[in-house]
């Protein structure tokens, strides 16, 4: 059973729901739907229910074709087809910067522990672990460091400037 | 040398804790050997012939004598007494055992050293001129750069899972001695017409497979934009690099698909969003801090060069050695000292305990307790007075470091081939060892002028032989060992790739074609012309000519 992350913490009932290509759309709910067939839904009808609304993409998709879609979405679903394809990662980095998304941005596909904490540091808030994998294991990734030499995306300055400016001061 | 501070060791020592926790995992059968292998790649470990091998990062080369102690104390408890200085200015064990790799990095963080990011698809350890900070012709020190290049790269978040291996060279010098032309990223600093420091920016040099020289893709970028520069050429890369078939994953494979001028635009669009963002900006304290760990001593004795000359005149052992294997330095009274790791005898780059302690007590001694690691694989005491050289040499003689062939055909580059490496087809240590038997008359190298002689193992090149006056690349021809040569290649400012001579000569007879080409020039060259001028001057077809008349 797959297992989500939020926040740093277990989520047991999760609302959101993945609605797969082939599947009719059910009425209600929070669902998250794939890039075409959003496309697709969002075309056909201004009436798609009443739920909030997600968006299931790959890191090869370019930032900006999702852009004008971000407005509207409470959740941007990013697949890792395999953990060491890192494209996931700028692609929530140019979401989170470049345009702005403060949505629910999550990590779903080939998600594992050892790459949790990178993917929390480029803008990531939740995570669907794969099958198998122990949850509260997995909580421990985001514990190892106590800073990075990077900003974090809620601090100002890295910390080459912090110490810097903190000696000039 | 930069000084770690608190932050530093705590990351350091988290990062020990964070692999030993994902050792155990992995020897636990909670992480799959798919799932481990790039994790510990990022530590520096490999899985190779005999053992692991554990690379260890020299930050840019540079190395302090407290460093160089606990090198030689894990070559003892955990190897087999030895190490290799490789051309990434890193080192590397052969022998340790798994399990007590994480111990050896416990070893290390008292030191402040690490093997992060000397191996897998991340950004590497950065590399410099080994003689950054004293070179004559030096326009600024690159040490900051590199160093703050280095902590913005560790564990930087979006760039640790890139489509393959990164690295960055920078060069602060009129004459490029980091081979900035054959890097993912080659940096070298320049002046513009205001005065204002900049740096001229290379992207898609690399050797390998497709050995290709790097393009110019902004001739000066303002020092402050360095970080969000970076930023821009990487988020490019990983986005837009091949990740279907690894050896068309560099980024010089991107650059050359999508066109200089295409790539250049996606960068400069990339970075409009980036460039001002504070925390990618570095402000002029946060370069003044940097600097202040790499100014040079203030010497204000002048040295006395009578015992010198008088040394000089005395001992032609000892002027032999000045000559080859010491150069100037910026300030007068001063030498900057190779310690040759080239000895006959001895596989290139390799050096036992013994003689890292000695070398470590040596420079304590003579240069200030700081080392450096060249890309030659050799090390460098850079801060030596004249008046202390012959004291030096005898020293070093007494180690075995003291082989007066610096720039030579024996100081050649090497990699540890077949008999350590996974990767290699063919042999490397035996031929160069064979090599410099067939050479043993330095009076004849030395009438030869510099002469760069390089050897890979296997065509992805860790020896660099591209980039050499003669390369030699072992091949693997129905199980047996065999060389191709290629001639008149440069890592400096006039960078070049080899060409290829003929077919591979066999094992046997690679020293004998060495001796053939090097006949060759001698009859060719014109005056005191070195290898590479000749070269360029009368082409492949006298060298061919030669080699394959006499092995018909």
């Amino acid at each position: 059973m797959q297992q989500l992350i939020r926040n740093r913490e277990l989520v047991e009932a999760d609302r959101w729901r993945l609605v797969a290509d082939e599947e009719s759309l059910p009425g209600t709910g929070d669902l998250i739907l794939p890039l075409d067939r959003y496309l697709e839904e969002r075309a056909a009808s201004d009436d798609r229910g009443s739920g909030r609304r997600g968006l299931l993409v790959d890191g090869t998709v370019p930032a900006e074709d999702i852009a004008p879609l971000l407005p509207e979405l409470d959740l941007v679903a990013i697949r890792f087809p395999s953990f060491a394809d890192g494209r996931g990662y700028s692609l929530a980095r140019q979401l989170r910067l470049n345009h702005r998304y403060t949505g629910e941005l999550r990590a779903v596909g080939n998600v594992l522990r050892d790459q949790l904490a990178y993917m929390e540091r480029v803008g990531f808030d939740s995570y669907l672990l794969e099958e198998g994998r122990d949850p509260r294991d997995a909580l421990q990734a985001f514990r190892e460091f106590s800073g990075y030499y990077q900003n974090a995306p809620l601090e100002q300055l890295p910390r080459i400037q912090r110490r810097a400016r903190r000696k000039a001061a | 040398m930069y000084d770690y501070d608190s932050h530093d060791r705590r990351l350091v020592n988290e990062r020990v804790a964070q692999f030993r926790d994902q050792t155990r995992r992995y020897l636990a059968g909670e992480l799959s050997e798919d799932e481990f292998r790039p994790l510990r790649l990022m530590n520096g470990l490999y899985i190779q012939r005999h053992a692991p091998m554990l690379r260890v990062s020299i930050p840019y080369g540079l190395l302090s004598s407290s460093q160089l102690r606990m090198l030689a104390s894990i070559a003892r408890r955990y190897d087999r007494g030895y190490g290799h200085f490789t051309t990434r200015q890193n080192i590397q064990f052969n022998w340790p055992a798994l399990e007590r790799v994480p111990d050896i990095l416990a070893d290390l963080a008292q030191v402040d050293m690490h093997a992060m990011q000397t191996s897998g698809n991340c950004i590497r350890n950065v590399t410099s001129d080994h003689l950054a900070g004293i070179a004559p012709d030096e326009i600024e020190d690159p040490r900051p750069y590199c160093e703050l290049i280095r902590q913005w790269a560790t564990l930087h978040p979006e760039f640790s899972y890139l489509p393959r291996k990164f690295k960055i060279a920078v060069s602060g010098a009129r004459r490029d001695r980091a081979a900035t032309q054959v890097h993912d990223i080659g940096l070298q600093l320049v002046r513009n017409e205001q005065g204002e420091l900049g740096m001229q920016v290379l992207v898609g040099g690399g050797l390998g497979r497709t050995p290709i020289i790097g393009e110019v893709i902004r001739d000066f970028l303002p020092v402050r934009h360095l970080l969000s520069y970076l930023e821009a050429i990487l988020r490019v890369y990983n986005l837009l690099g091949r990740r279907d078939n690894k050896y068309k994953a560099r980024i010089k494979i991107l650059v050359r698909a999508m066109g200089k001028e295409q790539f250049a635009a996606r960068v400069e669009r990339e970075w409009s969003s980036l460039r001002d963002r504070p925390e990618l900006t570095l402000a002029q304290d946060d370069i003044e801090h940097m600097k202040r760990f790499f100014r040079p001593a203030t010497r204000a004795e002048t040295v006395n060069s009578a015992p010198l000359d008088a040394a000089l005149a005395a001992d032609p052992g000892f002027a032999r050695w000045y000559r080859h294997n010491t150069v100037e330095h910026r300030q007068p009274g001063y030498r900057a000292v190779f310690v040759s790791l080239k000895a006959p005898g001895v596989p290139p780059g390799d050096m036992t305990a013994e003689q890292m302690e000695h070398v470590a007590d040596l420079s304590d001694a003579y240069s200030g307790g700081e080392l450096r690691v060249s890309h030659t694989q050799n090390l460098l005491l850079a801060d030596v007075r004249t008046d202390h050289l012959e004291r030096l040499w005898r020293e070093l003689r007494a180690s075995g470091l003291a082989t007066p062939n610096i720039g030579t055909l024996t100081d050649m580059i090497c990699c540890p081939g077949l008999d350590f490496c996974a990767l290699a087809n063919a042999g490397s240590i035996d031929v160069a060892q064979a090599i410099n038997q067939e050479f043993d008359d330095l009076d004849y190298l030395y009438d030869l002028g510099e002469l760069r002689v390089n050897m890979s193992g296997c065509m992805n090149a860790c020896g660099h032989h591209h980039m050499a006056h003669i390369g030699i690349l072992g091949v693997d021809k129905k199980g047996q060992e065999f060389y191709q040569l290629t001639l008149g290649g440069s890592s400096a400012n006039d960078a070049a790739v080899g060409d290829r001579l003929g077919p591979a000569v066999p094992k046997q007879d690679v020293s004998a074609a060495m001796r053939t080409l090097i006949e060759t020039f001698v009859e060719l060259r014109e005056g005191e012309e070195g290898f590479l001028d000749t070269y360029r001057r009368v082409g492949l077809e006298p060298f061919k000519e030669r080699l394959y008349a006499t092995t018909d």
